[in-house]
């Protein structure tokens, strides 16, 4: 009954048994153990699942694990830096308030750096339009926009503010 | 208080780096050794009797552990769940609510069984073998309906379907007499579904050899689970522990207890196995509390000049199968029913009403958005009628002096109505947009721009006010504040955090109380074992004003002792001590000092003064003297497409007073969100059930729609800051504004673009379908605002 799936999660190998039905947002949450990927709706609508598969933005509900047989993926734990260094797109989220309750977070973030990666300098209607398949219920998306531009400017050399990353107070 | 650097400082948020990194720690992200899945098998039928429940197929499924029915969860629990309290209790009729049905199935979706299996798979797989035989009942689905004579009832054998009729403030006929002009309007506040981005979910651990139980949940108020649950189990609440972790946003539909917080818990109890529960989103569609569902019957008269006479309102209520524990609340609607506004008179009766639907309970705004939508939109009829601009009425006919009692005895603590509604005109450009209307018109372009000068009541409240109202539980708020020996500060509170930022806010009012650095300082919330004994969870608005000021409260008790204790150590009387900025002195010697790390380790140490005990640390209950009045003043700006339908809000600008502010980047933060939900309600939000069969439509996301970044522009927001008398701080609350305002000021807008075609009101959500079939009658000349979809 059991298949197995040999992929890469954050550049790690992994090899495990799966039963054929176990949906890749499962497997990474349950099978993995890597809990940051989120499951919000169920019918691919919400997007709070979303990771990148071989660079591309997955909503991981709406694919099997088994699908992913020999692909790379990255979930929202592989996006820091190995010294935990913030990637830009967490920095500018954290920079920017653009989140609250922080659930659709990571699945906003993966989009976003799909998103990037196919439009370093997006305009913000290129960011609503290339963002429309993530719900936030939180932000009324306003900041969120904000930090995408802001990620968008420090991915592309201008200077980015501090990488700063402790739990001490920042102002600005 | 010391002077303050770090109050009103944008300090970013110290929860962001675990949630942007994925480590955040929502219930589903938890589990035990030998937990098991539990899946809830569900009332497909809006009303019926449950003839049969054969469970024997799903029993010898793979993985299965155990299926439970009504007759196990009684076994382990006992009485029924919290409905509402009796507060509108003229009529009072309030079916009692076990977790799990019986003999009688009264809304789609309600529990009939569990299974427990090894995996959720398993356990989902098998929820599917257990039949159930169904003897459909009719179902009570229309609220006006429901109310008639010959109506079938919502629960069988029951009298009829009212649950309250409650008149505040009977008609002065002869009041309303003076009138030159009155209005009519009838006012649909649509079934929304809350709709967190987390589901609910409920982790159970039951240890039979300590009789402990552990419940990690997503739930806005720990505590209050904690009471009610351990009431059900007959377990001490010194053997409950209840766990919020981090919770992935609420909107008042987490504070309930709900069906699974007590059939998981009775669960693991009963089968000796952690359980787990993770609500899907059809499940949360089904069977969380919804928000609104309401109908107003709203009549207004003003004299020729514009002066404001009455406004009379009749609210309909559609409370669902069962009362929700705060469903009363929205009531409340009724006593803010003359917003921001001298009226001579104002007469208001709330109505109840049961239906075979899921219970309504408070969704952000609770009863306060239906209060402005109905005061504001009769505010633009009048001003239609008398052919005034909205914005002259609204300026004329406010209320200036405060405190201001209105009609129902509610005391209005502070405001400047005229100073946010003249800014937000500012930054509209209002003359401009006006201007622009007119030229538009001219080409057959329905420009509208839309007002909605808002007023709020929140910051729940006062003991005097709440304890009547919830059955002798005042919703004050606690706090406890502890000072270890090296001088790092622990803060626990009674609310809890889902997105407010309060692991932020709160510590920046320890900092400045007690002048410690805001590193040195940890807050604790959403664990029943830690903190205060009692604690009442966050909605309403109240955090900061409530639960803000018993962190205040508690933190000064601590400056109270240490300076005692810095007295003794300068060998100087305390009232000749002064504390600035984390450092005592004797008055006239500022050279000499002490900094509260060097008394707060003195604490614990030898030499004490007389009397006084070791250690460092205060608990306080803080009861607020009133509740707290936030308001302001939006405009929305829309282009409707009349070939269409099609609404294009083009811009939003919020100007917001919510007194002093701790810090403006979440304050912010909180309009936007606010905002987007209210804008949500007024075009695309519908919970829409089939009248006939008691089917939801809108069970997926595919069909209940919530609008994507695409859907909204960049708000833009103003802010005026009229402190708050009520209370140290001077705050009120922001957590609820933008949705009380922005629903209306979206539809008034839309009224204001639809005017010259003669549709003077138009019902949310204002989609394309029913506004182009609106804008078809109006063309016809047959309509005149008549409602085109039911």
């Amino acid at each position: 009954m059991k298949h197995k799936v040999a992929t890469t999660v954050n550049g790690q190998q992994r090899e495990h048994e799966v039963e054929p039905r176990l949906l890749l947002v499962h497997y990474l949450r349950d099978v993995v153990g890597l809990t940051g990927t989120h499951i919000g709706c169920d019918t691919s609508q919400c997007g709070a699942c979303t990771v990148t598969i071989d660079g591309q933005a997955v909503k991981s509900c709406t694919m099997f694990a088994v699908q992913a047989e020999g692909k790379s993926i990255t979930t929202i734990e592989g996006m820091a830096a190995k010294d935990g260094t913030l990637h830009p797109l967490q920095q500018a989220f954290w920079d920017e308030h653009g989140l609250q309750c922080g659930f659709c977070t990571p699945g906003f973030i993966m989009a976003a750096s799909y998103l990037l990666s196919q439009n370093p300098n997006p305009t913000e209607d290129e960011i609503r339009q290339g963002l429309e398949g993530n719900l936030c219920r939180c932000t009324g998306y306003v900041n969120i926009v904000k930090s995408v531009q802001s990620a968008a400017k420090a991915m592309n050399g201008s200077k980015a503010k501090s990488g700063e990353h402790s739990a001490a107070a920042r102002r600005s | 208080m010391a002077v303050t650097t770090m109050i009103g400082a944008k300090i970013h948020r110290r929860e962001d780096p675990r949630l942007v990194s994925g480590e955040g720690r929502y219930v589903d992200d938890f589990t035990r050794p030998g937990c098991v899945s539990l899946a809830v098998v569900r009332s497909p039928h809006a009303h019926a009797l449950v003839k049969s429940i054969d469970i024997t197929q799903a029993a010898k499924a793979p993985g299965v552990v155990a299926v439970y029915t009504h007759k196990d969860f009684v076994k382990v629990l006992s009485g029924t769940m919290p409905v509402t309290p009796s507060f509108v209790a003229e009529k009072k009729q309030s079916p009692p609510r076990f977790p799990i049905a019986d003999k009688e199935v009264v809304y789609q979706g309600e529990p009939v069984a569990v299974v427990l299996a090894e995996t959720k798979y398993q356990a989902s797989d098998a929820s599917n073998l257990i039949e159930v035989e169904y003897e459909p009942l009719p179902a009570v689905m229309d609220l006006d309906k429901a109310l008639e004579a010959k109506s079938p009832t919502a629960h069988k054998g029951a009298p009829d379907n009212l649950g309250w009729d409650l008149t505040y403030i009977p008609e002065d006929p002869a009041v309303m007499k003076e009138a030159d002009v009155v209005i009519k309007v009838r006012i649909l506040q649509q079934r929304l579904a809350p709709t967190s981005m987390e589901t609910r979910g409920v982790l159970a651990e039951y240890s039979k050899p300590d009789g402990t139980l552990t419940v990690w949940m997503s739930s806005q108020s720990p505590h209050f689970v904690r009471l009610f649950l351990g009431g059900a189990m007959g377990i001490p609440e010194n053997r409950l522990r209840v766990i919020s972790p981090d919770v992935g946003g609420g909107f008042g539909a987490k504070i309930s207890p709900y069906s699974e917080d007590w059939l998981v818990p009775a669960a693991a109890k009963l089968s000796g196995r952690p359980v787990k529960w993770i609500e899907t989103r059809t499940e949360s569609l089904q069977t969380t509390t919804h928000g609104r569902g309401q109908v107003f019957e709203v009549e207004a008269g003003a004299k020729k000049d514009g002066t404001l006479v009455f406004i009379k309102a009749t609210q309909y209520l559609d409370a669902g199968a069962y009362m929700g524990t705060f469903a009363a609340f929205q009531a409340c609607a009724c006593l803010l029913a003359g917003g921001a506004y001298n009226w001579k008179h104002v007469a208001a009766r709330t109505v109840g009403v049961l239906t075979n639907k899921v219970p309504t309970d408070p969704y952000r705004g609770a009863g306060r958005p239906e209060a402005t939508h109905m005061c504001e939109r009769a505010i633009d009829l009048l001003a239609g009628a008398l052919k005034m601009d909205p914005a002259e009425i609204r300026r004329k006919n406010f209320i200036t002096t405060f405190p201001h009692t209105n009609h129902f005895g509610l005391v209005f603590d502070s405001g400047a109505y005229e100073k946010a509604l003249d800014m937000a005109m500012e930054i509209a450009g209002y003359e401009k947009l006006r201007k622009e209307q007119e030229e538009g018109r001219k080409k057959g372009k329905y420009l509208g721009i839309g007002l909605s000068s808002w007023i709020e009541i929140c910051g729940f409240g006062p003991s005097a006010a709440t304890a009547p109202a919830t059955g002798g539980i005042a919703l004050v708020e606690s706090a406890q504040v502890r000072v270890f020996p090296t001088g790092s500060v622990a803060v626990y509170v009674g609310t809890h955090s889902h997105g407010q930022g309060h692991d932020t806010t709160f510590p920046q009012i320890v900092a400045d109380t007690l002048g410690v650095p805001y590193d040195s300082i940890e807050l604790r919330h959403g664990d029943t074992a830690e903190g205060p004994a009692f604690g009442y969870g966050t909605y309403g608005s109240r955090s900061l004003a409530v639960g803000g000021m018993a962190v205040h409260k508690a933190s000064k008790k601590i400056v109270d002792k240490a300076r005692k204790l810095a007295a003794h150590m300068f060998e100087a009387a305390e009232e000749d001590i002064a504390f600035d900025q984390g450092q005592f002195y004797v008055k006239g010697s500022p050279d000499k000092r002490k900094a509260f790390g060097e008394v707060a380790f003195a604490s614990y140490g030898a030499g004490l003064p007389e009397g006084m005990e070791q250690g460092l640390e205060a608990v306080a209950y803080y009861d607020p003297s009133n509740f707290v009045w936030p308001f302001g003043t939006h405009i929305a700006v829309v282009e409707v497409d009349a070939e269409t339908g099609h609404v294009d809000l083009k811009r939003y600008i919020a100007v917001d007073d919510c007194g002093n502010i701790i810090n403006p980047m979440i304050v912010d933060g909180q309009i936007h969100g606010g905002v987007a939900q209210g804008i949500s309600q007024a075009l695309y939000e519908e919970v829409v059930y089939d009248d006939e069969s008691g089917q939801m439509r809108t069970g997926t996301f595919t069909d209940y729609l919530l609008p994507s970044a695409n859907e909204f522009p960049t708000f833009e927001l103003g802010r005026t800051i009229t402190p708050s008398p009520t209370n140290e701080l001077g705050v009120k609350g922001i957590g609820e504004a933008g949705t009380i305002a922005s629903s209306i000021a979206v539809i008034n807008a839309i009224c204001d673009a639809l005017a010259p075609l003669g549709i003077k009101h138009v019902d949310m959500p204002a989609s394309p379908d029913r506004l182009w079939k609106q804008i078809q009658e109006a063309s016809g000349g047959s309509s005149n605002g008549k409602e085109a979809r039911k």
